[in-house]
């Protein structure tokens, strides 16, 4: 089977709001999706809603993984499933170390404890982390310090879709090059990974190539495109021209 | 008789104060207690579990020397050290100069629970360490009480000789579930760059109201380290241990992890006084309420000389709809230049800190207990030894299982 995620006519709300309005999407297995949008358009919501987020609340429609209904199904158990999203603004955990919660997601993906540890390393390493594994959790942590972090914890639940909110957002230039490249060598270490990307500035994409892109407005898909010219496009003209050629596709 | 000028004046002291109420905490009516020697079978070996319950090993592996006590009567001591003295204070005191330390710092007349203490003395600890010496390994005592309605008043002195280490864990719990007072009177010294970690652990049962009564000095280059564990269920707990740093350059921290219970009332504090040059100080509490439980947890740090520093972490989480929890971080500077800080905060597990470690795969349960382990992690400023290290691993591995 080719489709890995197939969303269909949803909509969610938070609290009394409805944010999303009859979403359609589909991301094939090996795709690298960017979502592109205006502040406030809905693009963080839907992600909460894909990973089972109980703070947002599907109205209408139904979210497909992998072949099965997931739109009813605990976070936990979608986790289990492969869904995994990297937030951009975790929350600060005292009395938990980067490590500590790192150690506990591999445990619990059944990596063996010998190995657990090499792989930490590894991608502290690669992701310049290694003053802060024994910290609590965001405490004291930069911006590019955060980013870095969420995206090993992130990477390490070895999801075959990953979901990551605006990996590139307040993000220096080094930074977003180890960013960058541990995403794309994620992907590229199985072909049948698959990526949603939300960013606001279209950054990350001058690292990680992605297949495809879409706008979003209003809580609807607005636009579908090649991510360089869509991304080229709106760095140039801003999103103006998406809200006035609002449902074109 | 030097010794019998000193205790009449106690006794004088001590009857003064003997209906004087503490100024903290529920007022208990001692009179419905009885303070006798309580049982006079030394039975310790029938305890075994009891002992084990509160980190102390009652075949003394891994301790450098032990010392029991049912009821108000001292049951066994024992050292493996030299250098290393721990007896019962009423044999102890058997030797004048002990009376340096003797109701020197706790005031007798402090309240009626140090007036009754004093009046129904018979037994407690008194441990020295020579100077210089280290002793590796953590000496144990274990204080049970076993007979019911008891007033349980031990006594105890420790003193921690110039250059020396001690690591004492205590243990202090219930033979079976009664009615009872523990007071316990802690004096304790740390001579100049001595270190002494106290480590104690509390696990009483319901009917039981618990005055410990501590008092610490501490010279120059000292440290002084306090662990306070208490989780189980008890009818009232009000202490505040008061750390005197005297000497130039000395440190305290004290640490204290409170679950209340039932309908626990609990009120418990912890003071440090900047007396010296160079001298530092930190209290941090986590305190966790439960059922109906009350805690008030209070921290004190005073600075009375320029260039001092301390800091106070108070940190509560309500578990439960009827419980309650009452933070108050002190502040006192007397001098121009002190540096004191405090935080504070009190409130319920954060969703968002529950709903994050969801989305990394947890259940909502396994995240909550994640957030509490690290919530009640003890933050310990130096290396301790292996078997302490152990001790409050268990401690914790309790608590954690517990809730």
């Amino acid at each position: 089977m080719k489709t890995l995620l197939q969303v269909e006519n949803l909509s969610v709300n938070v609290g009394s709001t409805c944010i999303i309005r009859g979403l359609n999407l589909s991301v094939d297995k090996g795709e690298v999706i960017l979502l592109l949008g205006p502040n406030g358009s809905g693009k963080s919501t839907f992600l909460h809603a894909l990973i089972g987020d109980p703070r947002y609340r599907i109205s209408s429609g139904r979210i497909i993984f992998d072949g099965i209904d997931v739109s009813s199904m605990p976070m936990t158990d979608r986790v289990k499933l492969g869904l995994s999203l990297g937030l951009q603004f975790p929350p600060r955990i005292k009395g938990i170390t980067l490590r500590f919660l790192a150690e506990r997601i591999l445990e619990r993906r059944g990596v063996t404890s010998s190995v657990i540890s090499s792989v930490i390393e590894g991608y502290s390493r690669m992701l310049n982390l290694g003053g802060l594994l024994d910290k609590d959790l965001y405490v004291g942590f930069s911006g590019g310090e955060i980013k870095r972090a969420e995206l090993m914890i992130t990477l390490i639940q070895a999801p075959k879709l990953l979901m990551l909110d605006e990996p590139d957002s307040g993000v220096d230039v080094e930074n977003l090059a180890l960013v960058g490249s541990a995403i794309s060598k994620y992907l590229s270490e199985d072909v049948g990974r698959s990526a949603i990307i939300i960013t606001h500035t279209g950054y990350i994409a001058r690292y990680v190539k992605a297949t495809k892109a879409y706008v979003m407005v209003n809580g609807r898909i607005v636009c579908r495109g090649d991510p360089e010219i869509l991304v080229s496009n709106i760095l140039e003209h801003g999103f103006e021209k998406c809200f006035r050629c609002e449902g074109m596709i | 008789m030097k010794s019998r000028k000193v205790r009449d004046d106690l006794r004088e002291r001590a009857l003064s104060a003997l209906s004087k109420p503490s100024t903290y905490g529920l007022d208990i009516d001692l009179s419905r207690f009885t303070a006798s020697l309580g049982s006079d079978i030394m039975d310790i070996e029938s305890y075994t579990d009891a002992m084990l319950s509160v980190g102390v090993d009652p075949e003394e592996r891994g301790r450098g020397g032990s010392y029991y006590q049912i009821d108000n009567v001292a049951a066994y001591s024992s050292s493996r050290y030299k250098g290393l003295i721990v007896k019962p204070i009423s044999e102890a005191l058997e030797d004048e100069s002990i009376l340096e330390y003797y109701w020197k710092a706790v005031p007798v007349d402090l309240d009626k629970y140090t007036a009754t203490a004093f009046l129904y003395e018979k037994d407690g600890y008194y441990i020295e360490v020579k100077d210089r010496v280290e002793i590796p390994i953590p000496v144990q005592a274990c204080i049970l009480l076993k007979s019911p309605s008891l007033i349980q008043v031990p006594h105890n002195i420790v003193v921690v000789g110039e250059g020396s280490k001690l690591h004492l864990i205590t243990g202090c719990t219930v033979a079976r579930e009664n009615p009872g007072v523990h007071i316990g009177i802690s004096e304790f010294y740390v001579k100049k760059n001595g270190l002494l970690t106290f480590t104690m652990i509390h696990s009483w049962s319901k009917g039981m109201h618990i005055r410990p009564r501590t008092i610490v000095y501490v010279e120059d280059g000292g440290i002084f380290i306090s662990q306070y564990i208490s989780t189980s269920l008890v009818d009232s707990i009000q202490s505040y241990p008061t750390i005197h740093l005297v000497g130039e350059n000395s440190s305290s921290h004290l640490s204290s992890i409170i679950i209340g219970r039932g309908s626990s009332h609990i009120d418990i504090g912890g003071a440090i006084e900047l007396k010296a040059p160079g001298s530092t100080g930190e209290v941090t509490s986590r305190v966790i309420s439960m059922d109906e439980s009350r805690i008030t947890s209070r921290g004190r740090i005073s600075g009375f000389i320029r260039g001092v520093k301390g800091h106070i972490e108070c940190r509560g989480l309500i578990l439960s709809e009827n419980s309650s929890i009452y933070a108050i971080p002190e502040l006192e500077a007397k001098a121009y230049d002190v540096q004191l800080t405090h935080e504070a905060a009190v409130g319920r597990i954060a969703e968002e800190e529950i709903i994050y470690l969801m989305a990394k795969g947890f259940t909502e349960d396994e995240a909550r207990s994640m957030i509490i382990r690290g919530f009640l992690q003890p933050k310990i400023p130096i290396p301790l030894p292996r078997q302490l290290v152990d001790y409050l691993s268990m401690a914790m591995e309790k608590i954690a299982y517990a809730l």
